[in-house]
C-alpha cells in the first residue's frame, strides 16, 4: 500500500496483519462464534439442572453426563455399543447399496425390469420403514438378523429410485457419441452410463444412509438386540439413568455428524466433483 | 393419443406385475409352509381391514396418528419457518442458530423417545414433541436457504422501484423463497410421518397406527399389521401426492417459480 520503504517497526506491525495472521484471527473468530451458542445453551441447561426444577435424576447437570460418557467409554461399554450399531448400519447399508444400485441400474437400462420393479417400489417406498419393523420381527425373529434386514430394506428405496433416475438422466447425446466412436455395450456402460449416473447414485446412497441411520436407533430399541446405542438408551430408561441416555445420544449425534461430513463429502469430492460433474 | 397409449400400456404392465406379485404371495401363504398367523392370505387381510374400518377402530387409530402428526408439524412450521427466515435475513441469528441446528440435526428424533418418555410420560405430549423435533430441522434449513437464494437483483429492482421493507419482505422475499419453503414443509411431513410411527411404537399409548402394528405383534396378528400398513401407506400417499401436489400447483407452479417436475 505504502510507497515508502517501511521501517522495522512498521514491518513488524505489518506482519501482524499479514494474510496468515489474519486468517488465523478469522479462524479464531469463527471458532468463538461457533462455540458461543453451545456455551449459552449449556449454561441455560446447567442453571435449570442446578435449580432442581426437575428432579436431578431426570435432568442431570452437564458434568454428570460428561462423567457418564467418560466412565462408560473407559469401561469399554460405550465403544462396544457404538461398534455394534455402526456394524449393523454398515452391513445393512452395504447390502442395500449392492442390491439397490443393481436393481436401479437394471430398471434404467431395461424396460422389462422397470415394468417389474417400479410398481413394487412405488407401493412399498412411501410406507415409513419403521412400520415394517414388527412385521420383520414376526417373520425373522428378534435380534440382529431382522434389524440388519430392515435397515437394508429401508435404505434400498432411495438408492433404487436415484440410480434409476440417474441412468435415465444420462444424456442421450453422450451415448450416441460413444456409439458413433465405436464403443461396445460394455465400454458404453462402464465409461459413459456409469459415470453419467454417478451423481444421482451418490445422492441415493447418501439419502439411503441417512434414512438407515434415522431408523436404526429405533429398530435397536424394538428388536431387543444385546448391544447397540439404541438399546443402551432404551435400557437406561428402565433405571432412569438419564445421564447415560444423554451420553448415548451425544455419541449418536457424533456418529451422525461424522457420517454426513467425513464419509460422504469426501466421497463426492473424490468422484463427481473432481470429474466436474457437480460443484461442491 | 400416443402419450395416452403409452400410459395405458405402462398401467397395464404395472397391473400385471402387481397381480403376479399378489399371486406369488397368495401361493406362499396357502402353501402351508409358513404358519397362517405369520403369513395371512390376502382375503384374510382384506377381511380384517374391512372389519376394522367398519367398526371404526381403524378410523380412530388413524385420527389419533393424524392429530399427532398435524400438531407436531404445525408446531414445527410455526417455529421453524420464522426461525429459518430470520436466519436468512439477520447474520447474528444465523451465527447463533446454525451451529446448534447442524449439531442437533444428525441425531435421529427417535433416539430422544426414551428421554422424552422420562420427562413427559407416555402419550400424546411425547409423540407430538418427537414429531416436532423431526420436522423442525428440514423446515428451518429450507426456509434459511430459500431466503438466502432469493435473487439479489429482484431485491434491488424492488428497492429501486420504491418498495419499503415490509412490502419487500412480503412481495419479494417470501414468494422468492416459497419453492424452498414448500419443499421444507414436504420434507418435514415425510420426516414426521416416519417419526410418528416409531414414537407410537415405543411410547405406546392406546391408540395410533404405529401402536396398533406393534401391539399386533404381541398377539401374532399379522393380518392386523398388514392392514394397518396398507392404511399408513394410503395416508402417506394421499398427503404426498394430493395435498402437497395441490399446494404446489396453487402456489409456486402458478407463480411460475418452478417447472412441473417430471415433464
Amino acid at each position: 500500500m505504502h510507497e515508502d520503504v517501511p521501517t522495522a517497526s512498521a514491518r513488524a506491525l505489518a506482519s501482524l496483519w499479514s494474510p496468515t495472521v489474519l486468517r488465523d484471527r478469522a479462524r479464531w473468530r469463527v471458532a468463538a462464534r461457533t462455540a458461543f451458542p453451545f456455551l449459552v445453551v449449556g449454561g441455560l441447561w446447567e442453571i435449570v439442572a442446578r435449580m432442581e426444577i426437575f428432579p436431578q435424576r431426570l435432568f442431570p447437570p452437564l458434568e454428570e453426563v460428561a462423567s457418564a460418557l467418560v466412565r462408560l467409554t473407559a469401561a469399554g461399554i460405550l465403544p462396544h455399543h457404538a461398534m455394534e450399531t455402526v456394524a449393523r448400519l454398515l452391513t445393512g447399508f452395504v447390502l442395500a447399496a449392492v442390491v439397490g444400485v443393481a436393481i436401479g441400474i437394471a430398471m434404467g437400462r431395461s424396460r422389462r425390469a422397470e415394468d417389474i420393479f417400479l410398481p413394487l417400489v412405488s407401493i412399498c417406498a412411501p410406507i415409513p420403514g419403521l412400520a415394517y419393523a414388527p412385521l420383520f420381527m414376526l417373520w425373522f425373529g428378534l435380534g440382529d438378523f431382522s434389524a440388519v434386514l430392515l435397515v437394508a430394506f429401508v435404505s434400498a428405496f432411495p438408492i433404487i429410485v436415484n440410480s434409476w433416475t440417474g441412468v435415465k438422466a444420462v444424456k442421450e447425446i453422450w451415448i450416441r457419441a460413444a456409439q458413433a466412436m465405436g464403443a461396445d455395450d460394455r465400454r458404453l456402460f462402464r465409461l459413459v452410463i456409469l459415470p453419467g449416473a454417478l451423481p444421482y447414485v451418490l445422492t441415493g446412497l447418501r439419502l439411503g444412509l441417512a434414512q438407515a441411520w434415522r431408523i436404526l436407533v429405533a429398530v435397536e430399541m424394538l428388536a431387543a438386540v444385546p448391544w447397540g446405542l439404541g438399546w443402551l438408551i432404551f435400557g437406561a430408561r428402565e433405571f432412569m439413568n438419564t445421564d447415560v441416555m444423554l451420553a448415548g445420544i451425544a455419541v449418536i449425534g457424533a456418529i451422525g455428524l461424522i457420517l454426513e461430513n467425513l464419509v460422504f463429502k469426501r466421497l463426492e469430492e473424490f468422484t463427481v466433483v473432481r470429474w466436474g460433474m457437480m460443484t461442491s | 393419443m400416443n402419450a395416452f397409449g403409452a400410459r395405458v400400456r405402462s398401467f397395464r404392465r404395472a397391473a400385471v406385475t402387481l397381480l403376479i406379485a399378489a399371486a406369488l404371495y397368495e401361493a406362499t401363504a396357502r402353501s402351508g409352509y409358513f404358519a397362517a398367523a405369520l403369513l395371512p392370505t390376502i382375503p384374510a387381510v382384506v377381511h380384517t381391514l374391512w372389519a376394522m374400518l367398519m367398526d371404526g377402530t381403524m378410523l380412530q387409530h388413524a385420527l389419533y396418528t393424524l392429530y399427532r402428526v398435524m400438531f407436531g408439524l404445525g408446531l414445527a412450521i410455526a417455529v421453524g419457518l420464522p426461525l429459518g427466515i430470520l436466519m436468512g435475513r439477520i447474520p447474528a441469528v444465523e451465527h447463533f442458530f446454525l451451529p446448534l441446528v447442524s449439531v442437533l440435526m444428525p441425531i435421529p428424533s427417535l433416539a430422544w423417545v426414551p428421554v422424552f418418555i422420562l420427562w413427559f410420560g407416555i402419550g400424546n405430549v411425547t409423540t407430538i414433541l418427537i414429531v416436532f423435533y423431526a420436522a423442525t430441522f428440514p423446515m428451518v434449513l429450507n426456509a434459511w436457504s430459500g431466503v438466502r437464494s432469493v435473487n439479489p437483483l429482484w431485491m434491488r429492482a424492488a428497492g429501486a422501484m420504491g418498495a419499503n421493507g415490509q412490502s419487500l419482505f412480503w412481495k419479494v422475499i417470501i414468494p422468492g423463497a416459497s419453492p424452498f419453503i414448500i419443499t421444507g414443509v414436504r420434507q418435514a411431513f415425510l420426516r414426521s410421518w416416519i417419526a410418528v410411527v416409531g414414537a407410537e411404537m415405543i411410547a405406546a399409548s392406546a391408540w395410533g397406527l404405529g401402536w396398533v402394528i406393534f401391539d399386533a405383534k404381541e398377539f401374532l396378528n399379522a393380518d392386523v399389521m398388514l392392514a394397518s400398513l396398507a392404511v399408513i401407506g394410503c395416508i402417506g400417499f394421499v398427503f404426498e401426492r394430493l395435498v402437497f401436489g395441490a399446494l404446489e400447483r396453487a402456489t409456486v407452479l402458478r407463480w411460475g417459480m418452478m417447472r412441473a417436475a417430471k415433464g
